[in-house]
């Protein structure tokens, strides 16, 4: 009896796994072919592979020691993307708030919140480079450029996951303040607002982060910051003012989600 | 009966203790502060400001109609090119970022500075901009498809390690622990134990990331590293509007059908 | 003389103003599918006036046409001299500062703090700036601690609701709707997601602070003998219409039966 068990149960698991690995050999064989095709798509040899080291080991030698003497420029640069950071991430803030709320289907009207998730969407189809690019050729070079591109990066961000912040609310909560006769502000202050707002403080920290970083990376394209400062010095061929770039914009994102943590305890 | 007696203190209540509140004002004049200062030091010449809207119409009316010819020209290889550079790069990261992950996570890895210096290159991975990555790279290796590779993987593993480490850290202890009585090896007890448990986030954050690579993917052509960068790198700097559009509305469509066939494997497979 | 006289009828009028006199109350949800039936019923002052029936028969229609959470078909509630069921906008509102509700999932403000919650009992009265800075005054403080100690919550002013158990939020709830200072008070299901013993707490509690406040009580409930123990008067409901009213006593297996259909339930 037992015997005839454990016979079935290894007929039973050889069928299992054998249905198994034969689907696990076809991924990795569609992968492999995959690889290969685009290997030789991209002219990726060996030898390619091998000068690409070796151009980087004499890239990471021309790097290190990283050169901060030109501080100012460095500085400069810094506070720049800052602002710009600071000023996109507040004016996103502001804009996303009444945004969010207009897109969430379980408050507004269902034709109010097509349109303002139209103008979400669109804030969030293109790469904030690009975003930026055109920027730059509609109100000309430097910081403001910047700062366009990154508010409709924020809002694309922000407002969107906040209508569905909104959208997830508890209507029982809301219901018990409407019958205590609140007005209709009361009722979202007191019984909309409590609910989202952990979220939307953690939206915000999120997107200011976000900010930061792309803030330095808009420069590359002209919109202010210390990318322009980074993209010249690449130009020049300054690879020790680059490292001293880059390790710079490290540290300040490292500072800025410092505090992002403590902004999220401080608001709950 | 009701209560008739009067209570002479006055008992007070406020929703924040003093503490609290004062850190709160704290917290709104330093976030106040920083934005006015920042609103008044910024170089912004306002002439440009208000102009903005008259420049902008200007652009778009000669965006417009997009040049259709462009895409067989240019656009379509370009674009499977972007595609090619985030897969790649994706795949790439993937096999750089798990040992990392293992490394992070502290319930895996019992040794401190492993951890730090892990958690130290993932920081890094993630604070450099895929497209500074790129000029890297494109200094290394030359411009072309290899760099974005290569700066779209580099960028990546900040974000698949951490995310990868942090579910190794949330998983269920309880598997573990049964292994760990068979006296199973560590690695026995990573592939049965942990791996299976995290399977799911993996792939989540998988997909994930490979849908936001295909938007970076796009713009690294930018700065020399290949894809539909190069394309609408070189329709700006000509000022074909027409034909920027175009590279525009392609990427659009890319992107949006990306995200739709990721929602759908999301539903279906996750 | 006149004077006692006068002062009798005033108290009669004032009486006779918290009589809750539903007139055709008729509620579709779907055209023809009537999940309140033309119901004619007065429920007078100082009542415990407690509605049975099986679930789906429109007892919770009832409670919240009578406070418009839900807009009847058709129908009259009058109520303090006038018809609830033409109210609109602001006056809706001020009507319903005067009316409190007690729900069956307490549906307090989770993340806010015991105190917030009781004292969001008087958003019909405050702006929504002091709403916002959660600037109430010192009488509505006092009276919140005070109903606080009512319900037996005073040391849980600052505690957040979601760290409450059942039975605590009910009584908060309460504490809540007693803070509107209300003229009448409802009830959907107040114990039907509380333990028994706790179910009974709640509605002693709740039953005290309205024979005190000398106020009309409605209340949905699903456990009968609960019914027949706390109220003064019973209206049993079944398919949108009253079947049943009279005293707890005069309620007998016969009378249930026709209420909730069947006698496999009954012990």
């Amino acid at each position: 009896m037992v015997d005839l068990n454990i016979s079935q149960n290894r007929a039973q698991s050889r069928q299992y796994f054998g249905r198994c690995n034969w689907l696990v050999i076809l991924c990795w064989l569609i992968l492999f072919l995959y690889l290969s095709y685009v290997f030789s798509l991209f002219e990726l040899t060996t030898e390619r592979f091998l000068i690409g080291l070796d151009n980087g080991a004499k890239f990471l030698g021309r790097m290190i020691p990283p050169n901060f003497s030109r501080h100012e420029l460095l500085i400069e640069g810094l506070v720049e993307s800052l602002q710009i950071g600071i000023i996109a991430t507040a004016a996103g803030v502001l804009l996303s708030l009444p945004l969010g709320f207009l897109a969430a289907r379980n408050l507004m009207p269902i034709w109010v919140t097509w349109f303002a998730r139209g103008i979400i969407v669109l804030c969030r189809s293109f790469h904030p480079v690009i975003v930026a690019i055109l920027f730059v050729k509609a109100v000309g070079f430097g910081a403001l450029a910047g700062v366009l591109a990154l508010i409709v990066a924020s809002i694309g961000f922000i407002a969107k996951l906040f209508a569905e912040a909104v959208e997830e609310i508890s209507l029982k909560q809301i219901e018990a303040i409407r019958s205590t006769g609140a007005s209709f502000s009361n009722i979202i202050l007191i019984g909309v607002l409590p609910q989202v707002m952990g979220r939307f403080i953690g939206f915000a920290s999120y997107q200011l982060d976000s900010n930061l970083r792309n803030s330095t990376m808009v420069g590359l394209v002209g919109a202010g910051g210390i990318g322009g400062t980074l993209f010249a010095a690449f130009q020049r061929f300054d690879y020790d003012f680059v490292a001293a770039i880059l390790l710079s914009i490290v540290a300040v994102i490292m500072v800025g989600e410092g505090i992002n943590n403590v902004v999220r305890r401080i608001y709950r | 009966m009701i209560n008739l007696s009067v209570n002479t203190e006055e008992r007070r209540w406020s929703r924040f203790t003093l503490t609290e509140k004062l850190i709160r004002f704290v917290f709104y004049v330093a976030i106040l502060s920083s934005i006015i200062v920042s609103i008044r030091t910024i170089q912004v010449i306002p002439e440009f400001l208000y102009d903005a809207p008259e420049q902008m119409a200007d652009m778009l009316n000669r965006m417009w109609p997009p040049d259709l010819s462009y895409y067989p020209e240019s656009i379509h290889e370009a674009l499977l090119e972007t595609i090619h550079i985030a897969t790649l790069g994706t795949l790439l990261a993937v096999i750089f970022a798990i040992p990392i992950g293992v490394m992070v996570a502290e319930n895996i890895t019992p040794y401190k500075w492993l951890n730090w210096l892990s958690r130290l290159v993932l920081v890094s991975s993630r604070s450099i901009n895929s497209l500074v990555w790129a000029l890297l790279f494109v200094a290394v290796f030359g411009p072309g498809p290899l760099a974005g590779v290569f700066a779209i993987a580099f960028r990546s593993i900040g974000f698949v390690g951490k995310l990868f480490g942090e579910a190794l850290e949330e998983s269920h202890q309880g598997p573990i622990e049964a292994l760990q009585a068979t006296g199973a090896s560590k690695l026995s007890i990573m592939f049965m134990g942990y791996w299976p448990q995290v399977l799911p986030t993996f792939w989540s954050v998988l997909l994930f990331r490979w849908d936001i690579n295909i938007r970076e993917s796009a713009v690294l052509g930018l700065v020399g590293a290949g894809g539909i960068g190069v394309s609408l790198s070189t329709a700006l700097e000509l000022f074909y509007w027409d034909r920027v559009c175009m590279v525009l509305i392609s990427m659009l469509v890319v992107v949006a059908t990306v995200e739709f066939l990721v929602t759908q494997i999301r539903k279906r497979i996750i | 003389m006149s004077q006692t006289s006068d002062h009798q009828d005033q108290v009669k009028i004032q009486n006779m103003n918290r009589q809750l006199v539903i007139k055709n109350l008729r509620k579709e949800y779907v055209p023809g599918a009537r999940v309140l039936d033309d119901l004619t019923v007065t429920m007078h002052a100082k009542d415990i006036t407690a509605v049975i029936g099986p679930s789906g028969t429109g007892k919770s229609t009832l409670i919240r046409c009578i406070n418009r959470l839900i807009d009847p078909t058709s129908g009259e509630i009058y109520f303090d001299g006038k018809d609830l069921s033409k109210l609109h906008g602001k006056q809706l509102r001020i009507a319903r500062r005067h009316i409190g509700m007690v729900f069956q999932e307490y549906n307090l403000v989770e993340r806010l703090t015991v105190m917030e919650n009781v004292l969001s009992g008087r958003l019909g009265y405050v702006s929504a700036w002091r709403a916002w800075l959660r600037k109430f005054s010192t009488e509505d403080i006092s009276a919140a601690f005070s109903l606080l100690e009512q319900v037996g919550m005073a040391d849980f002013a600052s505690q957040r609701a979601d760290a409450l158990s059942g039975g605590q939020r009910q009584r908060v709830s309460i504490a809540r709707s007693l803070m509107q200072s209300p003229t009448i008070l409802l009830a959907d299901e107040p114990t039907s997601s509380l333990d028994p013993k706790t179910s009974v707490e709640i509605l002693e509690l709740m039953v005290n602070q309205a024979k005190s406040r000398e106020i009309p009580v409605i209340i949905n409930i699903h456990d009968v003998s609960l019914a027949q123990r706390f109220a003064d008067r019973i209206l049993g409901m079944s398919n949108g219409k009253i079947v049943f009213d009279g005293a707890p006593a005069e309620l007998n297996d016969e009378h249930l039966k026709v209420i909730y259909g069947g006698e496999s339930w009954l012990t």
